[in-house]
């Protein structure tokens, strides 16, 4: 992944999946359902939503209890750092790894989440500031755990702990590219060789009053209320903003001879990152996609590639008017006339727009493409906006072998990332 | 972009920019160091619920007058700290970033907790009125990317910008994350991070710890590695400062503070709120950022001490640093300015930087505050006023968050051994 030229000392690759997202709580039902073209977009049952301009939601059917948790763990953990505890366990078995006797050391957890314990923040403000009515809340109201609520850092290490990681661990925080962006940290710390394993990805369970109060505020959430399954349909002409969901993806990357040493099954290698700042709008983006564009040129000067071998891009798709455009600009600058033979899907057609966690849940259907032989949709997808002219794969899943994989994001404060994922090839 | 020692593109430090306890701007954050003055005060905001008696307030800060309109109104007290301690780092540093090519200079901030006043702010005004009340630009003050956003974009910097939490660790983390940007390519950085955290939901977390200091006597308050040490006392501000490729300040003959050597980061995966005791994920955190660096423990002067002024967490890391030092531990100086401040959370860590950048360039070592090291007989050579040794080429800084993050950092004086470069040298 080292770029211009340089030959790569150190490959990273991807080993284990996890994943909990709307519709289903593991890596499988995840799959299933991004491949099925149905929506598990609904009207927002965790709180009454009545007063709301955006009632919709991609919520995760979860129960903690029967994904294994214990009181105590349930207790300490908001409902994103639950999510990255039973994704974690999944990528880490789903990897073959024995933390038992793996060297912990040179093992690290970099997650991403781009509003932390928003839910229980929330939750708990409300009973110490008895609704709102004290400025100067009453701790002597408040539940334990307070502190692991207020640091999102604390998501990192609950997963460390349980797995005994003691290599490098953080939270990345870079909004809406949370999630590719751990990864594409991640990646660089095993390359750089102070890592051989990360536990990496990302984790975000935003359905909460406060957030849809304030996305109502700009604007920015579907008001597609009456019809709640088709609330989320980017790039089609009818789109009227994103849908708020939540979930977790956890990947294992590992350098690449220490996956081989322990014989383990590799979904591909992480062969390009990027990120560049649009240095333009917090929330902003100028149609044209410079930066967005930069970083994929970057990612795939990196890989080594030339716009025609891409075989699909995982777009950012969040479904807002001014994305769309964005990212078709940037794919149309940056792959030329590939840009419109390759195929593109948005998977927040299906389950929403998860912020911080949304990339990490988009690099593992990356992954799950690469080795599964399919696309899957966009969905809803049903009328053409002119200005998105691309093929946007729409409403069923294709069957294609796909060697290298193109995803980007875009977050608010203007970030713009970039990855390549590409099936694993002996060099 | 190879990361190989051979060909590694240098990292140095050429600009710092303090909003803090101890100052606006690096040359009061300095003349308030050599005193020694402790800027621990009383905490009078809300005297009947807050949970504290003691802060490091940042005093005389008048937004206003330091940003402009239109980056106050969209953000919290937090980001305005950054905002303001980018300006004093880029002026400081004499960098002009409009005539650099803007890919190639990128942000990295750490925050541990955000936006706390806007947040509790709006989340009022949701519940005491209604959700209709809510700022337009909650989501984008509240969240822990609102700094590295608004920077990025009041300078118009388009590189590889970052947002990195691990309690205060990830304000150390931010100068690891920096040199990476500039080994792949990148020309400058603007790293650090700042923290607003004395509000009153927000304290109501910091609480649940029970690690705060009961004192209300600013002398009592935060004794770091003393007999007495009994708690921490919170306070706001931090540093943001310019690392620039070497070669690229050498070209514009910019003076260079220090250059960013070795770093690492641990986890002690032991416990979610309490450190290891025996410290061996810290002493390895210490060990790997001088190896890194292409030094051994010997070529180590001084140490920036993390400093938790709880007694356990004290001691885990007076173990981890005998681990380290072995024989030289009785030696190798050690301190913690930060007992003039209080701890900053992620913007404690950059305060350090910028300390020992300054000690580097001035040949002095600020001192610890509050400390009697015979009271509790470490075996460590603490500083307790300032002192100018005979030979102060590099620092040590350390950095713990709570739930058992580490991380290190080795930074040089700019040496012989990599030519004429000019250093920092009129007091700042």
């Amino acid at each position: 992944m080292t770029g211009n030229g340089a030959r790569r000392p150190r490959r990273v690759v991807v080993t284990g999946i996890g994943a909990v997202a709307p519709g289903g709580n593991t890596r499988e039902d995840f799959w299933a359902r991004i491949v099925s073209g149905k929506p598990a977009t609904r009207r927002v049952t965790f709180f009454d939503a009545s007063e709301y301009r955006s009632q919709v939601a991609a919520e995760a059917d979860f129960d903690p209890v029967a994904a294994g948790l214990t009181p105590q763990e349930i207790r300490r953990n908001d409902r994103y750092g639950q999510f990255a505890l039973v994704a974690g366990s999944e990528a880490v078995s789903d990897a073959g790894l024995d933390t038992g006797t793996w060297d912990g050391d040179r093992a690290g957890v970099l997650l991403g989440s781009a509003v932390g314990a928003t839910m229980r923040l929330e939750d708990e403000y409300v009973v110490l500031s008895d609704h709102g009515r004290r400025w100067e809340v009453d701790g002597r109201y408040a539940m334990p755990f307070m502190y692991s609520v207020f640091v999102p850092s604390a998501v990192a290490t609950e997963v460390a702990i349980r797995f005994g990681a003691h290599g490098p661990s953080a939270v990345v925080s870079t909004g809406c590219t949370s999630g590719i962006d751990a990864i594409g940290l991640a990646a660089q710390q095993i390359e750089e060789g102070t890592v051989d394993v990360m536990l990496c990805g990302g984790s975000e369970s935003p359905i909460s009053p406060i957030s849809y109060a304030c996305f109502d505020a700009i604007r920015a959430t579907s008001p597609r209320n009456d019809d709640p399954e088709g609330a989320s349909r980017p790039f089609d002409a009818d789109r009227q903003g994103f849908v708020m969901g939540e979930g977790c993806a956890v990947l294992v990357l590992e350098e690449l001879e220490h996956a081989r040493r322990r014989g383990a099954r590799v979904y591909c290698e992480v062969t390009g990152y990027s990120s560049h700042a649009n240095a333009y709008h917090m929330t902003g983006l100028h149609p044209d996609g410079v930066e967005m564009s930069r970083a994929i040129d970057e990612a795939m000067a990196q890989a080594r590639l030339n716009p025609e071998d891409i075989g699909y891009i995982n777009a950012h798709g969040s479904g807002t008017k001014q994305n769309d455009r964005h990212e078709t600009g940037a794919f149309k600058r940056s792959l030329n006339g590939a840009a419109y033979r390759i195929p593109i899907s948005s998977i927040k057609s299906m389950i929403g727009h998860s912020l911080g966690a949304i990339g990490a849940l988009e690099m593992a259907a990356c992954a799950l493409v690469i080795d599964r032989d399919a696309i899957p949709p966009t969905a809803n997808l049903t009328t053409r906006d002119p200005e998105c002219d691309l093929d946007y794969t729409p409403l069923t899943a294709r069957e294609a072998h796909v060697d290298h994989v193109l995803s980007v994001g875009s977050g608010f404060g203007g970030f713009q990332s970039a990855m390549v994922f590409s099936r694993l090839k002996e060099l | 972009m190879p990361a190989t020692t051979e060909d590694r593109r240098r990292a140095v430090i050429t600009g710092i920019g303090v909003v803090a306890p101890t100052g606006l701007g690096v040359a009061e954050h300095w003349k308030t160091t050599l005193a020694g003055q402790c800027r621990i005060a009383p905490f009078t905001r809300y005297p009947d619920t807050s949970p504290i008696r003691l802060a490091g307030q940042v005093e005389d800060f008048d937004p206003a007058e330091l940003i402009s309109n239109k980056f106050l109104v969209q953000t919290d007290r937090w980001t305005w700290f950054a905002l303001a301690a980018a300006d004093y780092a880029l002026a400081d540093s004499g960098l002009d970033p409009a005539t650099l090519d803007p890919f190639e200079v990128s942000v990295v901030t750490a925050s541990a907790s955000g936006g706390n006043e806007f947040g509790q702010r709006e989340i009022e005004a949701l519940w005491a009125r209604h959700p209709s009340a809510v700022s337009a630009y909650q989501s984008i003050a509240w969240f822990y990317a609102a700094s590295t956003g608004q920077i990025s974009i009041r300078h118009g910097l388009k590189g590889s910008c970052g947002v990195l939490v691990a309690d205060s660790a990830g304000g150390l983390d931010v100068l690891a994350q920096a040199r990476r940007n500039i080994e792949r390519g990148g020309v400058a950085v603007v790293a650090g991070g700042t923290e607003a955290p004395l509000t009153p939901y927000a304290l109501v977390c910091q609480n649940d710890l029970g690690r705060f200091s009961r004192a209300s006597e600013p002398a009592a308050g935060y004794r770091p590695f003393d007999s007495a040490a009994a708690g921490y006392v919170p306070g706001e501000g931090g540093a943001v400062l310019v690392v620039e490729e070497l070669a690229a300040a050498r070209a514009r003959s910019a003076s260079v503070y220090a250059e960013v050597l070795g770093h690492a980061a641990t986890h002690d995966a032991y416990h979610h709120y309490d450190p290891a005791p025996d410290g061996r994920q810290l002493a390895r955190a210490m060990s790997e950022a001088i190896g890194r660096s292409g030094l051994t423990p010997e070529d180590i002067d001084v140490v920036f001490a993390d400093a938790a002024g709880v007694a356990d967490a004290d001691a885990a890391e007076v173990r981890a640093l005998h681990t380290v030092f072995g024989d030289r531990a009785a030696d190798v100086l050690v301190t913690a300015p930060k007992s003039m401040v209080g701890r900053l959370y992620s913007g404690g860590p950059p305060l350090d930087v910028a300390w020992a950048c300054l000690a580097l360039t001035h040949g002095v070592v600020p001192p610890t505050v509050h400390l009697d090291p015979a009271s509790a007989g470490h075996g460590l050579n603490f500083v307790v006023e300032p002192v100018r040794p005979a030979r102060l080429r590099t620092a040590l800084v350390v950095a713990r968050g709570v739930g058992g993050f580490n991380s290190a950092l080795v930074l040089a004086a700019p040496g012989p051994a990599e030519g004429p470069s000019p250093v920092h040298t009129e007091e700042r």
